[in-house]
């Protein structure tokens, strides 16, 4: 798997990491599903306690709005919506539902979680990214910059990148091969052609035996005793 | 291939299942807080395993889910193992005891600059209106111009229609939508909080002098001298850290602009959680204070000055037995 940009941070260890960089269309795709969800956590909650404040099947708002109206209906709805990204990107530490099902997250430039200082400083910046409107600043941002990245990620040191949790470690045949085994395997592929077909035969046999893997006479062909060897070996056969 | 690389190859793939321990264990240690010591310690030697491991994958098997696999383990234990130790209530008093002084140390000359600026464009607004009342209409809505004119402050009987806590609400959190706009306008090269200090500025200047001509300047005092103080000061506060963040852009202080501008944000943007920890007891002031007629002005005036003391207390460190810095004298 290749990715478009990837960002190199050193390590402690000598070996750098890299991570993914997360392009306009996967943040595009983590901003829609949030932007959903919490128009539907407003719409939802508005409609729910306006009800009950209205004690009747109406969702308007009284023509003058007393403390209740605001502290019950107004206020939660509003911080729902204008909350969403700070609190759950503090308490889910750089995700949200929507950059957890697009597999991204976000990340300081050494690779590590942002602090709250950062994400606090990244959401405050978005007054400047949806700009004109529909996040105009913020979307032209993270198409013409190195990084993908919008103002608020700028001003905070941070960027998306992809988690990569489904990346699952492939099955690996002959992952229980020694590795002296390995070295006799591998000398016999070396010599296959030199030897003679019983001679290389019985020596490929024996060695897989030795594993556990019996072959029935009608799949004892060369080619069919050369993968096999292969695959103990761990590597697939050139 | 070579047979050693061959043999490397075999004998890393067997390698597989601490592979698989160490990532489950680095997924689960940066969801949770390490009880273990012994668990932690291993997470140190999985970053190891895994940063070896990871380097041989990358030059015998470099397009394989294999080494896939192996960096994306190495970025979780890098993850967990260098994840800061989250401490809200310890990290709220760092904050206002020792970084909110040493910004506000960084930002004075920013803070003077800002603080002139918006004196200045007070002062003209107030020439502009008073030279040529007719210009009132560029400041002011039609309906305050019209109540003025009646010889009413607009502020009289708001509270027959608003109640004070809404009236609060309403107010505190356009403040800190002005006063996050002033700095993050400072994007813009500075420019951005340039007009949001001016245009308020004239907008006060003017107004003030347009009351004066309809005899209502001592009313306009009375209404705002309370939560004014601290509103004004949070205004130049905001424009200052804005200002920073404009000149980081354009001076760069650090090897680039974007590099400045981050630094600037992060340093400056610490000063906002305190501009809008005021404006909510600003809006307070002005929901609950101000608007009440029965208030007298010595008590009016108690709370401006009293919270504006406050405001340079918290600002300073004082509230938070902030010791004073040591000073280059003293080290020598």
């Amino acid at each position: 798997m290749s990715h478009a940009r990837d960002l190199v941070v050193d390590s402690v260890t000598g070996v750098a990491l890299t991570l993914p960089v997360a392009g306009p269309g996967a943040r595009s795709y983590a901003f829609l599903i949030d932007w959903l969800i919490r128009a539907i956590a407003f719409v939802a909650w508005y409609g729910v306690a306006a009800l009950i404040y209205n004690h009747r099947w109406s969702f308007s708002a009284p023509l003058s709005p007393d403390t209740k109206w605001f502290v019950l209906v107004v206020t939660p709805a509003a911080s729902m919506y204008f909350l969403y990204h700070f609190v759950l990107e503090v308490a889910m530490r750089g995700r949200t539902p929507g950059k957890r099902m697009a597999g991204i997250h976000i990340v300081t430039r050494d690779g590590n979680a942002p602090g709250v200082g950062a994400l606090l400083t990244r959401n405050v910046f978005r007054l400047v990214d949806s700009l004109p409107l529909l996040y105009g600043v913020g979307l032209i941002a993270t198409l013409i910059t190195k990084d993908y990245v919008r103002i608020g990620d700028m001003a905070a040191g941070t960027l998306l990148a992809y988690e990569r949790r489904d990346v699952l470690l492939p099955d690996l045949p002959g992952s229980a091969t020694r590795g002296s085994d390995i070295e006799t395997v591998n000398e016999l592929l070396q010599r296959w052609h030199s030897l003679s077909v019983d001679a290389r035969q019985g020596l490929a046999l024996a060695l897989l035996s030795q594993h556990g893997i019996h072959l029935p006479p009608e799949s004892r062909s060369d080619a069919e005793l050369q993968s096999r060897l292969a695959q103990l070996t761990g590597v697939p056969p050139k | 291939m070579s047979d050693r690389d061959q043999a490397l190859t075999a004998s890393l793939l067997r390698r597989a299942e601490l592979w698989k321990a160490a990532a489950a264990r680095a997924e689960r240690l940066s969801r949770e807080r390490a009880t273990d010591l012994a668990d932690a310690t291993q997470l140190a030697n999985d970053y190891r395993l895994l940063a070896h491991d990871l380097a041989r994958a990358r030059r015998l098997i470099p397009n394989t889910r294999t080494r896939e696999f192996l960096e994306a383990a190495y970025v979780r234990a890098h993850g967990a193992l260098y994840h800061k130790a989250w401490h809200p209530a310890r990290a709220l008093v760092t904050l206002f005891r020792d970084d909110l002084p040493e910004v506000v140390r960084w930002l004075t000359p920013h803070i003077a600059w800002a603080t002139a600026i918006f004196v200045l464009t007070v002062m003209t607004g107030y020439w502009m209106v008073q030279t040529y009342p007719a210009l009132i209409a560029l400041f002011a809505s039609p309906d305050l111009v019209a109540t003025v004119e009646r010889g009413q402050l607009w502020t009289e009987g708001i509270l027959n229609v608003v109640p004070s806590s809404v009236l609060s609400l309403q107010i505190l959190t356009n403040n800190i939508v002005v006063s996050l706009f002033a700095y993050c306008a400072g994007f813009i090269f500075g420019l951005g909080t340039l007009y949001i200090l001016g245009l308020n500025g004239l907008m006060l200047g003017a107004v003030f002098a347009f009351t004066g001509q309809h005899g209502l300047e001592p009313a306009l005092f009375r209404f705002i001298v309370a939560h004014g103080c601290v509103e004004i000061s949070v205004m130049c506060l905001s424009g200052a850290a804005g200002a920073a963040v404009g000149e980081a852009l354009i001076r760069p202080s650090h090897h680039n602009r974007v590099e400045s501008f981050r630094i600037a944000a992060l340093r400056s943007g610490k000063l906002l959680v305190a501009c809008a920890v005021l404006l909510v007891g600003t809006g307070l002031i002005e929901g609950y204070v101000s608007t009440r007629a029965g208030i007298p002005l010595w008590t009016r005036l108690t709370i401006g000055i009293g919270y504006w003391l406050f405001m340079i207390a918290l600002l300073k460190g004082w509230l938070f037995c902030r010791k004073r810095p040591p000073t280059a004298h003293a080290h020598s």
